[in-house]
This record gives C-alpha cells, sequence and structure tokens, in this order.
C-alpha cells in the first residue's frame, strides 16, 4: 500500500499536474497567461494522433484476441449505460431541468483522452504494465454515450420536453465525423496498419516530445478549467459540484469491476477505470450544441472541465490506480 | 456614383452549427458570405472567450453576406427555423452596394 501512496506522490509531483495547477492558479489570479486558441486546437490534434497511433501499433503487436473483443465490448456498454445512471442520480440529487441532466450525463459516459494520456504516464512513470490496445477501447467509448444522452430526450419528448435537432436526419453524420472522434479513430488505424516499423519510422514525433507536449496542453487545460470555474460558479449548485467529483468515482468503480471480469492487468483495470471515470469535453459538447442546443453550455462545460477533470488529474488517478491493483492484483 | 439599395444580414452563430447554417446558405442561392472569428464576448449564458479552447461547442463565429431585399424573407423563416433554438444573434440592416447586379 505504501507503494501506491509513492505513486500518489509522484502522480501529485509530476509535470504534467503541476502545469495543470500552474494553469488553474495563473487563471484564479487573472494573469494574461493564455494559450492561443490554434495552439490549443494543434496541442490537441498532436495529442489524439499520437495517443491513437500508438494504441493501433498495441493492437498490431498483441493481436485480436478474445481479451481485445471483451475489453471492446465492455467499454461500449459502460458508455452506454453510464449515461442513464447519472442522468438518474441528477434528477434525483439536483433540480435540474431535464434536458440540462441529459447533456451533462452523456459528458459522464463518454470520455477524456486527456485524463487518460495522463493515467498512462503515470503507469509509465511506474513502470507498470498495461494492455496497450485499451487506446481502442477509448476510441469506441465516445459515442455510445451520445446515442443514451438522444435515446433519454426521446422518451421524455412526449412528456413536453425538448425533442433532439436532427437536422433533417444529418445528425448522426454530423456526430460521427466530429474532428477528434475522426482523427482518434484514423490514427488508431493507421498505427494498426503500419505496426511497430511505422512506430520506429515516427518515433521521434509521436513519443519523444509527447510528455512535453502534454505539459503545455495541460496548462492550458488549468487555464480553461480555471476560467470555467471562475466563469461558472453562478451556474453550479454544490449538488452538482459534489455530482461532479462521486459520478466519476462511481465510473470508476463500474470500469474496475468491469476490469476485473474480464482479467486485465493492474494497469488495464486502472485504465479502463479511468475511462469509465473520466468525462468528455471535445466530442460530447459539440454533439450536445447539435443535438439539444437547449441545453445550457454553462453547466456540462464547467462541469466537465471545471469540476471532474480537475479531480480526476489530481486525485481520481491515484484512487483508480488503487482500484485497478485491486481488481489487477 | 451610383449605388444600388441591399440588405446586410449579420449572424453570431454557435461554431458547431456553421456547416448547418453555411448549408442553408448554399441552398437559398445565397451568392456571397465571410465567415468571421469572433475571439471573446458575453451574453445571456455569460461570459466566453476562444482563446485556449480545444472544443468549439462554447464559441461562435460571425456570418456576413448582402441580399437583396426580396431574397431576405425566404431565408429569414428558415434561419430561424434552424437557429431558435441556439444561442446567437441575427441582425439585418440596410446598405448601398457599388454592383448591384452582383446580389
Amino acid at each position: 500500500m505504501q507503494d501506491i501512496f509513492d505513486l500518489a506522490l509522484i502522480n501529485l509531483l509530476s509535470p504534467p499536474v503541476l502545469f495543470f495547477a500552474l494553469g488553474f492558479a495563473a487563471s484564479f489570479a487573472r494573469s494574461d497567461l493564455e494559450v492561443p486558441q490554434a495552439v490549443a486546437k494543434a496541442l490537441s490534434l498532436y495529442l489524439l494522433l499520437a495517443i491513437g497511433f500508438k494504441g493501433g501499433v498495441a493492437v498490431a503487436s498483441h493481436g485480436i484476441d478474445g481479451k481485445l473483443v471483451t475489453s471492446l465490448a465492455a467499454g461500449i456498454v459502460l458508455s452506454a449505460l453510464i449515461p442513464l445512471l447519472a442522468f438518474k442520480i441528477l434528477r434525483l440529487v439536483t433540480d435540474l431541468p431535464r434536458v440540462d441532466a441529459v447533456a451533462v450525463a452523456a459528458h459522464y459516459g463518454s470520455i477524456s483522452v486527456v485524463t487518460f494520456a495522463a493515467a498512462t504516464s503515470v503507469l509509465i512513470t511506474a513502470g507498470i504494465d498495461y494492455e496497450g490496445y485499451l487506446v481502442a477501447v477509448a476510441a469506441v467509448m465516445e459515442t455510445p454515450a451520445i446515442v443514451s444522452a438522444l435515446l433519454l430526450v426521446k422518451w421524455g419528448t412526449g412528456k413536453g420536453e425538448a425533442d433532439v435537432e436532427t437536422n433533417g436526419g444529418n445528425l448522426w453524420r454530423e456526430i460521427a465525423l466530429n474532428g477528434s472522434i475522426v482523427l482518434l479513430t484514423g490514427a488508431f488505424l493507421i498505427g494498426w496498419i503500419t505496426g511497430p516499423k511505422g512506430l520506429a519510422d515516427i518515433a521521434p514525433f509521436v513519443t519523444d516530445p509527447f510528455k512535453g507536449v502534454l505539459c503545455l496542453f495541460l496548462l492550458d487545460m488549468g487555464l480553461v478549467a480555471g476560467r470555467g470555474i471562475r466563469q461558472g460558479r453562478r451556474d453550479l449548485s454544490a449538488a452538482l459540484v459534489a455530482f461532479g467529483i462521486a459520478m466519476p468515482l462511481i465510473g470508476g468503480v463500474l470500469g474496475t469491476l468491469a476490469a476485473s471480469l474480464i482479467g486485465l492487468s493492474a494497469g488495464g483495470a486502472m485504465l479502463l477505470a479511468t475511462l469509465a471515470a473520466s468525462a468528455s469535453y471535445i466530442a460530447v459538447p459539440a454533439a450536445m450544441r447539435l443535438a439539444l442546443p437547449d441545453a445550457r453550455p454553462a453547466i456540462y462545460l464547467t462541469m466537465s472541465l471545471g469540476v471532474t477533470f480537475p479531480f480526476n488529474l489530481i486525485i481520481g488517478i491515484p484512487i483508480y490506480l488503487i482500484l485497478g491493483n485491486i481488481a489487477g492484483g | 456614383m451610383k449605388t444600388y439599395p441591399k440588405k446586410r444580414l449579420e449572424a453570431f452563430v454557435e461554431a458547431p452549427v456553421l456547416n448547418r447554417f453555411i448549408s442553408l446558405l448554399k441552398a437559398e442561392k445565397v451568392r456571397g458570405y465571410s465567415v468571421l472569428p469572433v475571439l471573446s464576448g458575453s451574453g445571456a449564458d455569460g461570459d466566453w472567450s476562444r482563446e485556449g479552447s480545444v472544443t468549439n461547442a462554447g464559441q461562435m463565429v460571425a456570418v456576413v453576406c448582402i441580399l437583396s431585399p426580396e431574397a431576405l424573407e425566404p431565408l429569414l423563416e428558415k434561419m430561424f427555423a434552424m437557429l431558435s433554438r441556439h444561442i446567437g444573434i441575427v441582425s439585418v440592416s440596410d446598405c448601398e452596394v457599388m454592383r448591384g447586379d452582383r446580389f
């Protein structure tokens, strides 16, 4: 157990987490530090490309087996079910209108690739092995949550609630072609096709600078999260903040249980727990603006970016590491 | 110099909806438009800024186009059907252009 606490300390004092804290503190101190939008976008593209590509290489090296397929299925089920659970909890403990509760719930079923990257970074630092193909699980967990959320809206439409804006049947094409989903999935497929040789060819780009880029990205995320909290405070009740902290823990436990049933390693269990615990802030917010324009972005973006992302990065990841050790040990 | 009276339509729309909005302009045979970035702002849903943002969900863009007065009304009706549930502002003003046959 002492090792786990040592690892938690390593996580807290790691450069990515400290850069995130720097951004968060700078935002609260109203510093003029900022990362231009185009740079932030480029950093997120780089991370999606690198994470997806390395995941594809891991599948090429590992091969397709029953455990991989089961992990993919578990990811889809978790992503589809967590929003239903999150929605029920939100309706019980908060006074959010149905459409806002659905939108928030959708974020918690989908995933944060950067939280996943930060968790992976901790495992690498600690020398803990994990199933590299879990990136593929991350990719398949992006959209089932959106499907569940839209079904929740459909089920409530007869009760006078706002309907999904389908854009003449083009909604699913718009969601599936979201840039982050296309890049993560595409890079994964390219990594799978080219395998370890492909990785060797571009390792100086996708491997060596990865952690430094992650630090810069997390500095930006700290700034954005801090700004979100400052500006979104009026929209967040104590119950919502409590949900933003409790829901990832519930998701983490569900992810750990699934990992235990599949038989993933301790590192793999920790990553699946992290995926189930994380909340989307790229693909789902865009999908919600298209499908549920009545839902308030000030609530779901602040919840995802301002509450759950920092919680997972600083406190959640060590907890998921403990859960992973229990499940995989 | 002779100028021609036209309508200037200016729409601040949510960035995720931009493609839908442009498709509508094209479907309505609007012959030209410009898309402008919007850096930051404040409205009924609070303050926002595009700086550092990795998602376009909280961002706005501006679309400007010049129309003939007779083309405006049918476009506005379809625009309202598309945008009425979204964050944004659509405004119309009178303007004069030098090459009237282009709009």
